[in-house]
């Protein structure tokens, strides 16, 4: 795992590469036509900053009216429509390209390839994706608005959506190309593209983490694609996949949905796990502890996504075999993921920690994601999930898994790296205030969701009983601050881009792996000679 | 010119778009796959439910008695009036009985309905046989007509002993607009 004695000669000259043939065009036209992974995981992490954003706004949006019972701002139709784009949004524009850019950047980076495997598929998954979103923000625009199902898109009610209902699936089914041909092109690069020596148990974690994500986006995003086509026969060819007076079932949608659904989740959140595996040992100066459990464990986590689906439908009824079935291997997945935070915490153990922004994402990644671990394992029990169901406490677990886990260590990453991609220092002080300001609204944005939850309110729902103000009011000024506070984080993300310190190859005290052998900036062309590990 | 390491590239790229053209068809698989678990588990097998039982010749338990709800529902706001003509009866399993439905068309048009059984609980369903029912059946109606609808059943004298109490559900769709009827 310490490549220390790579060979820096190889690219040392490339640094300043302008005037030669090999450098990106000027202007526009480079990021147009680029195929440069570095350019590619650019573009990925600004088109997903810039829907983290705009998921953001309908968030608030929802928070805004939320903020006291009654209906204040927006219509109950126009409530649903910005829940379900939220989650679309959120999921497929915001999380899963954030991921997808970093592991442009910095897979390449990681094994010691020239670029990516792939590069003009890498490019066209880019813009498929690009053009999805331009399709799905659309909607909003068309008679009817936009899709106001839910991001599950059940039937019978997601057949109810106006004129977006073709728009939104043929969204759907560009993005899932687009993650395909991303996951295909990750897979390629690593199995076939790494340095000699890096055997793939040498390989850094994140890669790793990438390589099994990229496995299950193969597998599952396609089943989904056959869910949206169904649901679209049945709307414009009269088929009865889901129609019951036809002789079809809607619960079958949900099994296919979950199918997909729950895999889903993990390929949001293991990159993260990658991540914060880079981090925590960088900033504790020591090895990672039990690297090969790490490796098995995500392996073990992405097996068990595929049998655990139901345990986001026990209440539409099913056997008590059924739910004994789903609530054990539901309760399973925590082993392999208390092997992680074990072995994260055991890595810390007598380190010689620093607090460096990224550990400090880190720190709150580790914490937070285990409240949102524990909030599962209750949702896994079929008699208390009968209460939970479609209550706030749903909304407050699935957020503490994504937001403190998967956007978290996504931060986590953009501060880890962001030196190696600009080449300047960020201002140390703002990242500071950006990550407790954070911190704090996170926790009051959604804890007190739990409360509510248990106390019967319902999600998706604009209006409330009154006794719920309280808590919705909290939790309102939390969205708020929380929301306000990233743009500290886009302030602090165009200040570096433009000037700061000069950063060091190895930027931070303890570097290990291959990318902090490379100069900062990267140079436009790494690893043109391949890197020799000892 | 093509380097070993693009022709090794293009034949993983190969078999990986196999995996996601193989996870595709899976998507597909699992409709058939869902049909076949749910005969398997017993659960909520919607063709036994609309298929008609050979009636069994059998004494009826006459020391058993089990209460058979009747409910109904209108769907997608379909437009009919659709209800059952009484709320429950008192039945011997292995007898044969008989129940009315009443269904008015109030489309304002000529209109096809198809009804869809459900049996609650859910493992009661596989114990409760219809010999006739107009579920069997689309039901043609023709413009305001109203018509009394038949279902004639048999509790199996194998209900299991911890249940004394069915409900049968019919939910009454469109199917004016559906390809091809019921399957």
């Amino acid at each position: 795992m310490r490549p220390d004695g790579v060979n820096q000669m190889a690219h040392g000259n490339e640094a300043a590469g302008h005037g030669d043939h090999h450098g990106p065009p000027k202007g526009l036209v480079r990021w147009l036509t680029t195929t440069n992974h570095k350019d590619i995981g650019t573009m990925y992490l600004v088109f997903s900053l810039t829907m983290f954003l705009l998921g953001g706004v309908m968030a608030l949006l929802i928070r805004a009216e939320l903020f006291q019972p009654g209906l204040q701002f927006v219509n109950p139709g126009f409530f649903n429509q910005l829940t379900t784009m939220h989650a679309l949004v959120m999921v497929f524009g915001a999380v899963m390209p954030a991921t997808v850019g970093l592991a442009n950047w910095m897979v390449p980076l990681q094994i010691g390839a020239t670029d990516m495997a792939l590069p003009r598929m890498n490019l066209f998954s880019f813009w498929l994706l690009f053009f999805a979103f331009l399709l799905l923000l659309s909607t909003f625009l068309v008679p009817g608005g936009a899709p106001a199902s839910g991001w599950t898109l059940y039937p019978p009610l997601v057949l109810q959506t106006g004129n977006a209902f073709p728009m939104a699936i043929f969204a759907i089914h560009l993005m899932g190309a687009s993650s395909i041909m991303g996951a295909i092109n990750v897979i390629v690069t690593i199995v076939n593209m790494r340095a000699p020596g890096m055997t793939l148990l040498k390989m850094p974690l994140f890669s790793w983490s990438w390589l099994i994500t990229a496995y299950l986006l193969i597998a599952v995003m396609p089943v989904f694609a056959g869910g949206v086509t169904m649901l679209l026969t049945d709307y414009y060819f009269h088929t009865s996949f889901f129609n019951a007076a036809g002789g079809g079932d809607p619960v079958l949608f949900q099994h296919v949905f979950w199918f997909f659904g729950h895999p889903e989740v993990y390929i949001m959140i293991l990159p993260a796990f990658g991540i914060v595996s880079e981090i925590i040992p960088t900033f504790s100066r020591k090895p990672i502890f039990g690297y090969e459990a790490m490796v098995y464990a995500i392996a073990s986590i992405a097996f068990l996504s595929f049998i655990v689906w139901a345990h986001h439908m026990f209440t539409v009824g099913m056997p008590l075999a059924g739910q004994l079935f789903f609530t054990l291997s539901t309760m399973l997945i925590a082993v392999p993921t208390g092997v992680k935070i074990f072995n994260w915490t055991a890595t810390m153990w007598r380190g010689s920690l620093s607090f460096e922004p990224p550990m400090l994402f880190a720190l709150a990644f580790l914490f937070l994601f285990s409240i949102g671990g524990f909030s599962g394992l209750m949702l896994a029990i079929v008699p208390a999930d009968f209460q939970y169901h479609d209550t706030y406490f749903v909304v407050a677990h699935f957020h503490y898994v994504l937001v403190p886990g998967s956007v978290f260590g996504i931060m986590a990453a953009v501060y880890y790296w962001l030196p190696k991609w600009t080449g300047h220092m960020y201002d140390m002080a703002l990242a500071r205030w950006h990550f407790w300001l954070t911190a704090i609204f996170v926790n009051v944005l959604f804890f007190p969701q739990h409360f509510l939850g248990l106390a019967g309110m319902q999600r998706r729902v604009p209006d409330y009983a009154t006794q719920f103000t309280d808590w919705n009011m909290v939790s309102s000024i939390g969205g708020f601050g929380f929301g306000l506070s990233q743009l500290l984080f886009v302030w602090l993300i165009v200040k570096c881009a433009r000037g700061g310190a000069r950063a060091t190859a190895g930027v931070w005290d303890w570097p290990h792996g291959l990318e902090w052998t490379v100069p900062s900036p990267a140079p436009y062309h790494t690893f043109q000679k391949s890197p020799e590990l000892h | 010119m093509t380097t070993p390491q693009e022709k090794s590239n293009r034949g993983l790229v190969a078999r990986l778009l196999l995996l996601a053209a193989g996870s595709f068809a899976f998507g597909f698989a699992l409709v058939p796959l869902y049909d076949v678990f749910c005969e398997v588990t017993g659960i909520g097998t919607r063709d036994q439910l609309s298929r008609a039982a050979a009636p069994v010749a059998s004494a009826p338990d006459l020391n058993r008695i089990v209460v058979v709800e009747f409910t109904a529902s209108v769907p997608n706001g379909g437009r009919w009036e659709f209800a059952p003509m009484i709320a429950s009866m008192e039945v011997h399993p292995g007898r044969l009985y008989e129940a009315r439905y009443t269904a008015r068309n109030l489309a304002g048009r000529d209109t096809t309905g198809q009804a869809l059984p459900s049996v609650a609980p859910l493992r009661a369903g596989r114990y409760f046989q219809k010999t006739e029912c107009f579920c069997f059946t689309p039901q043609h109606f023709v413009r305001d007509e109203q018509r009394e609808l038949f279902v004639r059943f048999i509790v199996d004298r194998d209900l299991p002993r911890g249940i004394d109490r069915l409900t049968l559900s019919y939910a009454f769709y469109d199917v004016t607009r559906v390809a091809g009827g019921t399957r």
